[in-house]
């Protein structure tokens, strides 16, 4: 069974269809890459996928549960984190903080508890704190644990992105532009992160990119977004050499 | 008759609101910050002109243009000294209480030059009061040059933004200042020209304040000042029209309030019309509503 | 783990601190070198510090403008003298100024949870003048209301006339001229309220603190910083903006009691907006979001003027001047890159007397 099923997607901003009937089908454990030329519609349709807009029209299925239309915070629980294309970082905390964030509603106890200092409190917070290390160590961050993550260098943050969005236990990993502003050496390490990410979490994974040699080295399958619809979709190569798609990017 | 009375009374106190709402509105709008000294300088423009039209005995109308000048030049240097290096700190909080700071320094200068006690206000204003419905309703000389001076200001200032070249630069500052910067627009001199006219008006506001309620203290400016702002905010904040409509709402409301409710609770009624407002449109009556972009 | 190490130390260097300010004022005025007037002012400090920790708890910490504590420190004053009034003398001192305390927390959290779930919507300035708003919004209303107690129980009306009471009845708040007879009641504990002050201030400091290092405190300074990825984190802003929000008001409101418990007459009219602002300045001279900062900038500001009493009419005008200069030493970024340059200087000179 699929993991993401979306059908007939749409919305519009004032009479404007930012995305007109989108249908994506991706199965579990697929890395898949969401392409377009700019302001085509590819943060928005993840902006639908994530709850920050409702969409006027179709459904979204995660692992076959519906969830169209419910907000950002139960859409992560039903198991979808996400980062962004401007990263958003909790800046003024350690990264090690933003990484424990993520476990928010996978090693709860009461505020009543943090502020007793209850056994709970402790037992879950070391928890945390080693899972996070874990995690960090995946991701090549854990030597800086204790930084601010607004002190981090650029590609660190991205990657600390991705890093505190699995600590929400995701099914689905949705990374908008990750190597936006990467430099090669960085992109070519971002991919093998990606990768790893994919095999040793067995995790679905759809990405946003502008970068061609990352979608065409690390993407199984592709859908090309243009003007709000779906231009051509399916596997990598058959795609990238699709006419219309060379069109669309290349222009006439 | 007593409503139409009370009305008149509304519109005349929500003038003045109005007048240092536009103040306000403009600082806030522009500089992005929320000018807590802005009511002081209504009580410094009051004691100017109090104190040139008693002690120097200068003409009404030369007082007032000096109490303008003097106004201005405040507003001028207060945001060159106190607010301009703080422009680019990491917190908005920080600029915030320095303007509390100069808020306080304002009011002890003036209660060590001019003492706690109240001083009555000379009347300047000699306009002929208008008498209607036989005799029923008399408006007095000043509330009407309160309520001419609100119009004619409002009309210029709006002229001003959106037809002259120093206007047209303020939109753009207050729009995008990094924009505005990278387009050749100086946004130091637009932001001082900005806080230039805010005080002005403010010297305005505190002569018509005070000659319809003619006591002057070192705090007279303080509560209209905090009202004003609650009147810019209710407008929606950086509006002009806004600015004028809140203030005179405001104004009504507390008049009304005090008249027909009680006294004590007229400031609380005011302050919960503000918050119904806000509750019901975030941005003010006239404000746009900006979303973050994700 | 080695993190762990160091936020339980800072928190208790905070503890310390308080400890040992209690002990040098304690023998100051054991050795009689603390003028009464400095002696009166001990417990408003503490009231003061409890007030400016816990609205740090919502600018700093929360990322949040409030200018209406006074509004919670004037619920939590109202509500715990009436109590102890009501009760009197039907409970001893010690368990009747426990209960006020909690009676005076309970109802500021009641109203930061009544005023923040709308007002929280709101953004920065706006949320502001809002919550300035709410705080003149309960002055004025405290101030016409009028309760007396008889026989019969509790009456409140709005006029002083309305007040009908049995024979023996007694009343309580009289509206504008508040609640007198308040300290007599506890006139048997009325030499331990610096210390009662202190254990106060050590008890926000450890609500406070703890707070915000745990998963309720990671959750309210996520939002802080960027509330849309604390929510795509599964986070719900709202709700911790609210908890902040909440455990801020009723901290402000036990600074409320302790305050009303000093005085003889409780006035309203402490209570307005200057007062938020007093506190708010603060905060922010201290430090947002640094709690120590909070403590030592209420000390020396709070302090500060009654320091100046020699200088009588100047004294809060050096006061404003003092308040301007450090704004702008501590957060002009010209300042601070001249701070840095002057840093480094000495830092490079220092290694060069060694090398010598």
């Amino acid at each position: 069974m699929a993991m993401l099923e979306v059908n007939h997607l749409s919305i519009s901003f004032g009479g404007l269809h930012a995305v007109d009937n989108f249908n994506l089908n991706i199965e579990k454990g697929c890395l898949y890459g969401l392409i377009g030329p700019n302001g085509a519609g590819k943060t928005t349709v993840f902006n639908l996928l994530t709850g920050v807009y409702k969409p006027t029209e179709g459904i979204i299925r995660l692992d076959g549960q519906d969830i169209t239309g419910k907000n950002t915070i139960d859409i992560n629980k039903a198991g979808v984190a996400r980062t962004f294309q401007n990263i958003r970082l909790f800046r003024q905390l350690s990264v090690l903080d933003n990484v424990k964030a993520g476990f928010h509603n996978h090693h709860p106890y009461s505020t009543f508890t943090g502020i007793f200092r209850l056994p709970k409190y402790f037992k879950t917070e070391k928890e945390m704190t080693s899972r996070a290390m874990e995690i960090l160590k995946v991701f090549d961050l854990d030597k800086e644990a204790d930084y601010l993550a607004g002190n981090l260098p650029y590609g660190k943050q991205r990657k600390l992105e991705i890093a505190r969005a699995m600590a929400t236990e995701p099914k689905l990993l949705l990374l908008d532009e990750p190597a936006a502003g990467m430099n090669p050496n960085e992109t070519q390490e971002l991919m093998d992160t990606i990768r790893f990410v994919r095999d040793h979490f067995d995790m679905t994974i759809l990405l946003i990119e502008h970068d061609m040699k990352l979608v065409g080295g690390i993407c199984e399958e592709l859908t090309v977004l243009n003007f709000g619809q779906v231009l051509c979709q399916g596997e990598t190569s058959a795609v990238l050499n699709d006419p219309a798609v060379i069109t669309a990017y290349l222009g006439e | 008759m007593s409503f139409i009375s009370y009305l008149k009374d509304g519109i005349s106190l929500g003038s003045v609101y109005a007048i240092i709402a536009l103040g306000y509105t403009m600082v806030y709008g522009i500089a992005k910050m929320l000018n807590f000294a802005h009511g002081d300088v209504i009580m410094v423009g009051a004691f100017v002109i109090l104190t040139a039209i008693t002690k120097a005995g200068l003409s009404p109308l030369l007082s007032v243009v000096l109490g303008v000048i003097i106004c201005t030049v405040l507003g001028v240097v207060i945001e060159m000294v106190a607010y301009r290096p703080l422009r680019k700190a990491s917190s908005n909080l920080a600029v915030l209480i320095t303007a509390i700071g100069v808020s306080y320094l304002l009011q002890n200068l003036a209660l060590l030059i001019f003492g706690a006690d109240a001083k009555s206000f000379v009347p300047v204003i000699n306009f002929p009061s208008l008498t209607l419905f036989d005799g029923r309703l008399t408006i007095k000389g000043v509330t009407i040059v309160t309520i001419l001076a609100c119009i004619i200001i409002m009309v210029g200032l709006t002229l001003f933004v959106s037809k002259t070249k120093p206007g047209r630069a303020m939109q753009a500052v207050s729009e995008d200042r990094d924009a505005a910067q990278l387009m050749g627009v100086n946004v130091n001199a637009t932001i001082s020209l900005t806080f230039a006219i805010g005080s002005g008006l403010a010297a305005i506001a505190g002569l018509l304040l005070c000659s319809a309620y003619p006591t002057l203290t070192p705090y007279t400016g303080a509560m209209p000042g905090i009202k004003a702002f609650v009147a810019a905010v209710f407008g929606g904040i950086g509006s002009i029209p806004g600015a004028m409509v809140g203030g005179i709402l405001l104004g009504v409301i507390e008049i009304f309030g005090r008249a027909y409710i009680s006294s004590q609770v007229a400031d609380a009624i005011v302050f919960a019309v503000l918050i119904i407002v806000l509750l019901v449109k975030p941005a003010g009556l006239f404000g746009k509503n900006i979303q973050e972009k994700v | 783990m080695k993190k762990m190490n160091k936020t339980t130390k800072n928190n208790f260097i905070n503890y310390g601190l308080v400890l040992v300010l209690f002990a040098v004022a304690q023998t100051l005025s054991a050795t009689g070198n603390l003028s009464n007037l400095l002696q009166g002012l001990l417990v408003p400090l503490c009231v003061y510090t409890i007030a400016s920790i816990s609205l740090n708890l919502v600018v700093g910490f929360s990322g949040e403008l409030s200018l209406g504590h006074a509004g919670f420190m004037c619920v939590g004053a109202y509500s715990s003298a009436l109590f102890s009034n009501v009760v009197g003398d039907a409970l001893p001192s010690v368990p009747r100024l426990i209960l006020a305390i909690l009676v005076g927390a309970a109802v500021a959290a009641v109203f930061g949870i009544l005023i923040g779930v709308p007002v929280l919507r709101l953004r920065g300035d706006y949320l502001a003048i809002v919550t300035l708003a709410f705080g003149e919004i309960i002055k004025n209303l405290v101030n016409i209301l009028y309760v007396g107690v008889d026989e019969n129980g509790i009456h409140v009306t709005t006029n002083s006339s309305g007040l009908k009471l049995a024979a023996g009845g007694k009343k309580i708040m009289k509206g504008a001229l508040g609640i007198s007879g308040t300290s007599t009641l506890y006139k048997d504990i009325k030499p331990y309220f610096f210390l009662i002050g202190v254990i106060l201030i050590l008890i926000t400091l450890f609500i406070v603190q703890n707070l915000v290092h745990s998963r309720s405190g990671r959750a309210i300074m996520a939002a802080r910083d960027n509330r849309i990825a604390a929510e795509s984190i599964g986070i719900n802003v709202t709700k911790y903006k609210l908890l902040a929000f909440t455990v801020s008001a009723a901290l402000a409101g036990v600074a409320g009691v302790l305050y009303a418990h000093n005085i003889s007459m409780l006035k309203v009219s402490i209570f307005d907006y200057n007062l938020s602002i007093m506190i708010l300045v603060y905060v922010v001279l201290g430090g947002i979001g640094s709690i120590r900062g909070s403590i030592i900038a209420t000390i020396v500001l709070y302090a500060l003027p009654e320091m100046l009493r020699g200088f009588s009419t100047y004294r809060m005008l050096i006061y404003a001047i003092v308040l301007i200069i450090m704004m702008l030493f501590n957060w002009a970024p010209a300042a601070i890159d001249w701070r840095k340059r002057v840093l480094e200087k000495i830092h490079n000179k220092l290694p060069k007397k060694e090398a010598a």
